[in-house]
């Protein structure tokens, strides 16, 4: 008799509590794969930190939305002069640091200079190369002046790296970021999850979510099992394309197949033989069948690329073509470069599926011209020692996920070791040039260069494979930029 | 001891099928598989069973009857040269600990039990981690591990020989400890020794296997079970064969060698008799 009495308790409270739970849910736990090497993203390149920080934690002059376009965040309006060469920035009032320190025209050209300086530990220093002086007319208005007129600056100062940060607070952002975003930093745990809260005194449009938490998961199968179990309720970069298809046809989940500005590549070493003949390099992208390696390694979801170019820009042309899977070409390629039997070598592969899958069909397909690599595994950091700084490698495979990085193949010290004057001319040029159709022009030519010199095998654009909750709103489709934006994400009832 | 009686020891003779079947596949597939195991389709991948694909395709479109053929040999390569590595090493420390015994004995089993105190797998990792992945230094990192086991059976099972009247006798008549190990102690341990190395035998198959399946075994193209199961396992839902196969050719494979060595210990230890 008392114990069914303690039943029926039992039933009426939990009736209570779910009952409570249906009000719509204010927190949030995301899985990302990576886990960010610090939390400053004026101080490194991995992408986890942008995939964090970014327009949650802190906030730039201008800001990337959803489609890729800019748009204002911490200057309300801007002002450009005639010749193109003065922004002028009229800044947003009322805006505090998440420490109560206040936001100024002495914040933004502190930031500005201090990622330009001599000293800097900025990962994309490119981004101010065209910043002649900073000036701060009034504590609300900026005047930054430019060497050259510059197409790109409005959207370079939208970029993660370009971030806005306080003096008192700059030392120590790699572990307890201060901006000025509509989250603050919690906690993190390392080496499991990092939770940002709700900022109750944000200058702008307050979040929507109380709470957030980034969960790492690096294995495919427990981000699987994770999402299935409910541990964590969206997955904006879903690693395991495999059961995608299994989350489609779950009504509990939106499988939302996006954009990236991922170029995936096979790099090569431009400047070791025999990947100095640019007959070889030919030969090895007509050996490869990009649409046996996006089924094989990706799952059907990837757009073959041609040439390094996001074919969801409005300047992309279609070069697949022009390297077509040909294996006789190949084979023709390699005898004319001299070595009709092949050669051995070694493909150094970086942890993502993407990469080791796409690795080994590649090895395979590489084997019927005669080209035998050597499979190498390697973890990140290796991968970012050996390959990307000290360019001790033959071939890998990467995705350069940075949006509007045509310019990295005119880059003297980058990784592929590619040294074409013309290509530098181009991208000289279009740096130089505002005009819409006129840079849409140069784009298609540095396009066309790249596609002939093959300085890397170009082989598909990376998707952004998300998946949510059904009842989660204001994730991003795409991602034109690093970024996991939470400030429109909500729960619907 | 009679064939008759070694016949009707079931475990022995179960075992000794399984294993001779698996070292014979090993042997076939050198001349025979039924695909190329290199051979990639993508289009025909994740294919269940069919009478093309006795145990249907893996991811990549690859015939999974011919990878663990070709696994096969992998694992039975890594699993043999490490047992040999690890017999070779420790029955000779073994026996020197038990015919010098003393400050000498002490340090031996002391070293074991340095080496022993690090869970196998573990020292595994870290060696391949420290070395590199593949094959090679996965067979040294098992072989390290087999080490201390052989030398504490040997040394164990010498221990008690050396008080035995027919070893006191040899020496006695003047053999020197060297001698006496080689022409009555080793012969005498000979049993053992063989039962001891099918179970590490095993024991190394599983892992290569586990070795495999963390990345750091033998590096594709060539196949292998623990990569296999590795590759299968965010494919469950799709594909199940996927991981069900390389799965049970492992099962198969240690339950088959247990068996050998759970009957060759009936068979040659008197003990057991």
């Amino acid at each position: 008799m008392k114990s069914w009495k303690l039943a029926v308790a039992c039933v009426a409270i939990s009736l209570v509590m779910s009952s409570a739970s249906y009000a719509a849910k204010t927190d949030l736990v995301l899985g990302i794969v990576l886990e960010p090497p610090h939390l400053d993203p004026t101080a490194g390149a991995a992408a986890a930190i942008d995939e964090i920080v970014y327009a949650n934690i802190f906030e730039g002059l201008t800001r990337i939305g959803p489609k890729g376009n800019v748009l204002p965040a911490l200057a309300e309006s801007w002002t450009q002069s005639d010749d193109g060469k003065v922004y002028t920035f009229k800044l947003h009032k009322d805006v505090k640091f998440h420490d109560g320190t206040a936001f100024d025209a002495d914040d933004v050209k502190f930031s500005l200079d201090r990622a330009r300086g001599d000293k800097s530990t900025n990962a994309q220093k490119g981004l101010f190369s065209a910043i002649d002086t900073v000036n701060v007319v009034d504590p609300l208005t900026v005047k930054v002046a430019l060497k050259q007129p510059s197409g790109d600056f409005l959207y370079n100062m939208g970029w993660g790296d370009a971030v806005i940060v306080a003096p008192e607070s700059a030392g120590t952002n790699k572990d307890k970021p201060v901006g000025t975003g509509p989250f603050k930093f919690d906690s993190w745990a390392k080496g499991s999850q990092i939770v940002i809260t709700k900022n109750a005194d944000y200058w702008g449009k307050p979040a929507l979510l109380d709470k957030a938490t980034f969960r790492v998961i690096p294995d495919p199968a427990a981000a699987t099992a994770a999402l299935l179990a409910g541990d964590v309720q969206a997955f904006p970069v879903f690693p395991s394309y495999e059961t995608i298809s299994q989350f489609q046809a779950d009504p509990r989940f939106k499988v939302v197949i996006g954009t990236t500005e991922g170029e995936t590549v096979l790099g090569m070493n431009n400047k070791k033989p025999p990947f100095d003949n640019p007959k070889v390099r030919q030969a090895i992208t007509h050996a490869i069948d990009r649409k046996s390696l996006i089924d094989g390694a990706m799952f059907g979801f990837g757009t073959p690329i041609g040439s390094f170019f996001p074919p969801h820009h409005p300047a992309y042309i279609d070069l697949t073509a022009e390297t077509a899977y040909d294996p006789e070409l190949a084979k023709k390629l390699m005898a004319e470069a001299g070595h009709p039997d092949g050669f051995k070598t070694t493909l150094k592969l970086p942890p993502p599926t993407y990469a080791r899958r796409g690795g080994e069909i590649i090895a395979a397909e590489l084997r019927e011209i005669g080209i035998e690599a050597e499979i190498i595994p390697v973890e990140w950091a290796q991968w970012l020692d050996q390959v990307f700084k000290n360019k001790d490698y033959d071939m890998t495979i990467v995705s350069h996920t940075e949006p509007n990085d045509l310019n990295i193949f005119s880059r003297d010290d980058y990784y592929f070791n590619y040294d074409s004057p013309a290509f530098k001319d181009l991208i000289k040029q279009i740096d130089a040039t505002s005009d819409g159709a006129e840079r849409t022009g140069l784009y298609q030519q540095a396009q066309k260069l790249l596609a002939k010199d093959v300085p890397a095998a170009f082989l598909f654009q990376l998707p952004k494979t998300g998946i949510w909750d059904a009842k989660i709103e204001g994730l991003w489709e795409n991602g034109p930029i690093q970024a996991n934006d939470l400030t429109s994400v909500k729960w619907l009832d | 001891m009679s064939i008759g009686k070694v016949l009707a020891n079931r475990s022995f003779c179960v075992g000794l099928i399984v294993t001779s079947l698996i070292a014979l596949v090993a042997l076939l597939s050198f001349v025979w598989t039924p695909y190329p195991v290199g051979a990639f389709d993508i289009a025909g991948k994740l294919k269940p069973p069919s009478a093309a694909h006795w145990l249907g395709t893996d991811h990549f479109g690859r015939d999974i009857l011919s990878m663990i053929m070709v696994g096969s040999r992998n694992s039975i390569a890594v699993a043999s040269v490490s047992v040999a590595i690890g017999a070779g090493i420790g029955v000779p420390l073994g026996l020197w600990g038990a015919a010098t015994g003393g400050f000498v004995d002490e340090v031996l089993m002391r070293f074991n039990d340095l080496v022993f105190a690090f869970p196998a797998l573990l020292s595994a990792v870290m060696i391949t981690a420290v070395f590199g992945p593949g094959a090679i230094n996965a067979i040294i990192a098992i072989g390290i591990f087999n080490i201390p086991v052989f030398a504490r059976v040997a040394r164990a099972a010498a221990l008690s020989l050396w008080s035995r009247e027919f070893v006191i006798a040899a020496g006695a008549i003047g053999k020197s400890p060297a001698r006496i190990t080689r022409d009555h102690i080793l012969p005498n341990l000979a049993s053992l020794l063989i039962v001891q190395a099918t179970i590490q035998f095993s024991l190394g198959i599983l892992a290569e296997a586990g070795l495999s399946y963390v990345g750091l075994g033998s590096q594709p193209p060539m196949p292998s079970w623990g990569r296999m199961l590795f590759e299968a396992q965010t494919m469950i839902g799709l594909a199940p064969h996927m991981a069900l196969f390389p799965g049970l050719a492992i099962v198969i494979t240690v339950l088959g060698l247990n068996l050998l060595g759970d009957g060759l210990r009936d068979v040659l230890d008197p003990r057991f008799q």
